[in-house]
């Protein structure tokens, strides 16, 4: 399993051919206390960069960008009804939906934990 | 979701900048300023907080301005179609100053301190636009005298009152939009009991120089934490109260924007000094179709669209900007401000709606990235307010 980054502030955790993703640290910080989540239908296919979502704190919404092409396979449920679980558990329970990837190749060119870090202190 | 980080070395800072960064806030620029729009409570814990206690907040980045002289209520009234000569000393009124289409070129407070002054607060964003135009207007009748050496300061929330008391005895003889010159801890300010939340409060005016004393010991009483402009701004949505750029701006008329209540009788048709501020002839003409409409016989030419209420019927923010329509799917209006309310527990937001359906009770429906959310036209505000009347 190997967890991935993207510039957008999402995480990607995939292992075989099925990830899952989520928001970011940063991502959560940055919108304040989240109070809606528009999550996407199970069984749409994204292409990579196409919204997927939205994510609403009580200043501001922010698309959720699909990291990686493919098809949800599930949402998170309880994230719909606690979207708090966005902010106080991000990386974990406040996952968003779960991905069967189509291109697995473009998980290569997402950034590593490290460079993501980096990336998202000069943000 | 990256933040914009344009070019921050330009923006003024207010004398409190410094205490700001000290308490870990969250710096962005508003109104040509650096300004809090958080600390590190964040939005909803400090929404919550000046519901329940005592809220700080650096507003400095205001304007304020005093217009000194004998006929200084008289000129100034012929800008706003409000009534400022009757505004007894120690009193303060909401005022709107229009162009001559009737459009609202900012929404302001003034304070009668008698003897000819009248102490004037104006938006950030609009103060120099504002001050250029009422010198342009009314120098020749008034002193204009702008007050670039003061902040602002307010302090809100059901135990502001108490707190305040402590550090100024007799403050709390105030009572809502009433207040005058008084020391706080030993420093010079001039308070009215007022503000933007919705509660009862108080915003401070004093020097610069004092600001940063002043703000300490405030946020040194056990009631009182610092606000920053994200909670400012869900407290005053809760409490209906336009924000001037987003709810009313120069394509927006009073009435429309249901402002009515801040044009006194005098001023309307009929009244003593009836009409004689810009754009009267089409406000009067609203105000007639609007008072029509009470009746049941709404001219919708005259008066073609409100500002209203609304409460999404389902849990999903509606933000302004949203187009609403009828369940036809005919456009019929616009979100202006809209956001989960902390304390309402709802959707709230405000709009303009055509006016057969700004009638509380209508539903309509708001298009949420292409997908209708209902709504529900309602009364305002959507929390209670609690301001004190003694």
């Amino acid at each position: 399993m190997s967890i991935k980054y993207t510039k957008d502030h999402e995480w990607v955790s995939a292992e075989g051919g099925a990830a899952t993703v989520g928001i970011t640290v940063h991502a959560q910080d940055a919108l304040g206390d989240v109070v809606f989540v528009d999550l996407p239908e199970v069984g749409k296919t994204f292409a990579q960069g196409e919204v997927a979502g939205v994510v609403e704190s009580v200043k501001a919404a922010a698309d959720v960008f699909m990291p990686v092409s493919g098809e949800i396979t599930e949402v998170n449920e309880a994230l719909r009804a606690d979207p708090s679980l966005a902010n106080t558990d991000p990386l974990a329970s406040g996952w968003f939906f779960k991905v069967k990837l189509s291109e697995p190749a473009q998980l290569d060119a997402l950034l590593d934990a490290a460079t993501y870090d980096k990336f998202a202190a000069e943000s | 979701m990256a933040a914009s980080s344009a070019s921050d070395t330009q923006l003024l800072k207010t004398p409190l900048y410094d205490l700001h960064v000290e308490l870990g806030a969250r710096m962005v620029p508003f109104a040509g300023y650096s300004m809090p729009v958080q600390y590190p409570a964040g939005l909803m814990a400090e929404h919550k907080h000046t519901r329940d206690a005592a809220g700080l907040f650096d507003i400095s980045h205001m304007g304020q301005l005093r217009l000194v002289g004998p006929d200084a209520a008289a000129a100034f009234e012929t800008l706003m179609p409000v009534d400022v000569i009757d505004l007894p000393a120690g009193k303060q009124r909401y005022g709107l100053l229009l162009n001559d289409e009737g459009g609202i070129l900012d929404d302001l407070m003034f304070f009668n301190e008698g003897h000819g002054s009248l102490f004037v607060i104006v938006n950030g964003a609009c103060k120099v636009d504002d001050i250029a135009h009422i010198q342009r207007k009314i120098g020749a009748r008034c002193e204009v005298q702008p007050l670039p050496d003061h902040a602002l300061l307010a302090l809100q929330g059901p135990q502001a009152a108490a707190t305040l008391a402590r550090l100024s005895p007799g403050i709390e003889r105030f009572v809502f939009m009433t207040g005058g010159a008084v020391q706080i801890g030993g420093i010079p300010a001039f308070v009215t009991r007022s503000g933007y939340t919705g509660e009862d409060g108080f915003e401070i005016s004093v020097a610069a120089k004092d600001t940063d004393a002043l703000a300490r010991l405030l946020l040194a009483q056990p009631e009182v934490k610092p606000i920053g402009l994200g909670a400012r701004n869900s407290l005053r949505l809760e409490a209906g109260l336009c924000l001037y750029g987003n709810d009313i701006d120069t394509t927006t008329t009073p009435v429309e924007a249901s402002l009515n209540w801040a044009m006194q009788k005098v001023r309307r048709a009929g009244g003593a000094r009836e009409g004689g501020f810009p754009g009267a002839a089409k406000i009067l003409a609203q105000l007639a179709a609007a008072t029509a409409g009470a009746a049941g016989h709404t001219d919708h030419d005259t008066l073609k669209r409100k500002r209203v209420g609304l409460v999404a019927l389902e849990r999903i923010p509606v933000r302004d900007g949203t187009v609403l329509q009828s369940f036809e799917g005919q456009d019929i209006g616009i979100v202006t401000s809209g956001l989960l309310g902390p304390t309402a527990d709802r959707c709230v937001a405000m709009g303009y709606v055509a006016t057969a359906f700004a009638e509380p009770g209508t539903r309509l429906q708001a298009i949420v990235r292409g997908k209708p959310v209902p709504m529900e036209v309602s009364t305002m505000p959507f929390v209670p307010t609690r301001y004190y009347r003694g």
